[in-house]
């Protein structure tokens, strides 16, 4: 039997802000909020963290996907959210029975012509910010019915925007976590406010409204 | 009772109305009955005491490209035999009466083959598409079918 690897030790708040903040001014600026904090004997019970990264954290480890199964692909689905498997080990267990209350819509099976409507409007149902994974060959392409599935809808890219897409027919229930992960750390490199940000920041230099 | 039994019952009662016992090579042995006739041959087999078909098992269609067919899977459970019957349609004009009155099972069942295959169940008490949208055009098992190019602006191409 191996010997575990040794752990690595845990990273300071500095050298996690010097990782995430390029620009020097910025940093400094945080630096100076650590010191702050440190002066006041708060060294170890206050995180700072940009807003952002903070905002990220927290969409990517709770996901809350739309329970929504359409064909096969959606066994393989309810396998990940099982005990087995068990998806709620990545903060994405929390399954809803509404869109209103999810943000994750995993699109496990084959979407016919009839259906579409129904997913478009469950998409549009889904608050911002709302995330789609395409799980399974036929939610990618068509899959089996792509040459004579006259009922099938060739991919539903074609019908909502999709973020990831799970290959398989099924996909086994390790793609499907592999998707989650790569789901979160795409998450992880949003920018949630820099696009409200300077949208502002060119209102005020053009004196324009406020958003 | 036989099959073979069944068919020499509704012989001697139908008349030409009834064709001969078929075999065929794949698929079940059946009799082939005139489309005119076919309701009130479900009705025989159906109401006879000694027939008591009183279990539909399934009704399904057949393109044949030259005929389509509608088939009926007969069964009564308090003899324990079974027949299949087989009415042949005109493709260009495909009608025959509806059994829903006599099997209820019967109802989606004709349903189906109307959506899929276009025949006709006259005196269905609605006959509307089962499985596609209501506005779907055509009928997709037939062997001719095209699929269109678009459904609702979505391409199938
Ligand atoms: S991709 Fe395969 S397993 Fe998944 S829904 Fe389609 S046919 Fe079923």
């Amino acid at each position: 039997m191996s010997a575990n690897p040794p752990a690595s030790p845990p990273r300071t708040a500095e050298q996690m802000l010097r990782e995430a903040i390029t620009d020097p001014r910025e940093l400094t600026r945080y630096l100076s909020y650590l010191d702050r904090i440190k002066s006041e004997g708060m060294g170890t019970s206050v995180m700072v963290a940009p807003l952002e990264a903070a905002i990220n954290w927290a969409r990517a480890n709770s996901l809350w996907p739309l329970t929504f199964g359409l064909a096969c692909c959606a066994i393989e689905m309810m396998a990940v959210g099982a005990s087995r498997f068990d998806l709620d080990r990545f903060g994405a267990g929390a399954f809803r029975p509404t869109p209103r209350q999810a943000d994750l819509m995993i699109v496990a099976g084959t979407v016919t012509h009839k259906m579409a409507p129904r997913v478009m409007r469950l998409y549009e149902q889904i608050p911002e910010p709302k995330f789609v994974m395409a799980m399974g060959a036929c939610t990618i392409g068509g899959g089996p019915y792509v040459k004579h599935g006259y009922h099938v809808v060739k991919g539903i890219d074609r019908i909502v925007p999709v973020d990831i897409y799970v290959p398989g027919c099924p996909p086994r229930p390790e793609a499907l976590l592999d998707a989650l992960f790569k789901l979160q750390a795409r998450i992880g490199s949003d920018r949630p406010l820099a696009a409200r940000w300077s949208k502002r920041a060119e209102n005020e230099l053009t004196g324009s409204a406020r958003p | 009772m036989t099959p073979q039994e069944i068919h020499a019952r509704l012989t001697e009662r139908f008349g030409d109305a009834i064709g001969p016992w078929t075999e065929p090579e794949r698929g079940d042995p059946h009799i082939a009955v005139a489309p005119g006739s076919l309701h009130a041959v479900c009705a025989f087999l159906r109401d006879d005491p000694e027939l008591k078909f009183d279990y539909l098992q399934l009704i399904s269609g057949v393109d044949w490209t030259d005929r389509l067919s509608s088939v009926y899977h007969l069964m009564s459970l308090s003899h324990g035999h079974g027949v299949v019957l087989r009415v042949d349609l005109e493709r260009g004009n495909p009608r025959v009466a509806s059994v829903a009155d006599l099997w209820p099972t019967a109802d989606w069942h004709e349903r189906e083959a109307w959506d899929l295959l276009g025949i006709v169940y006259e005196g269905h008490p609605g006959l509307r598409r089962i499985l596609l949208p209501e506005d779907w055009e055509g009928h997709p098992l037939r062997k001719d079918y095209a699929a269109p190019a678009a459904y609702h602006g979505v391409t199938n191409a």
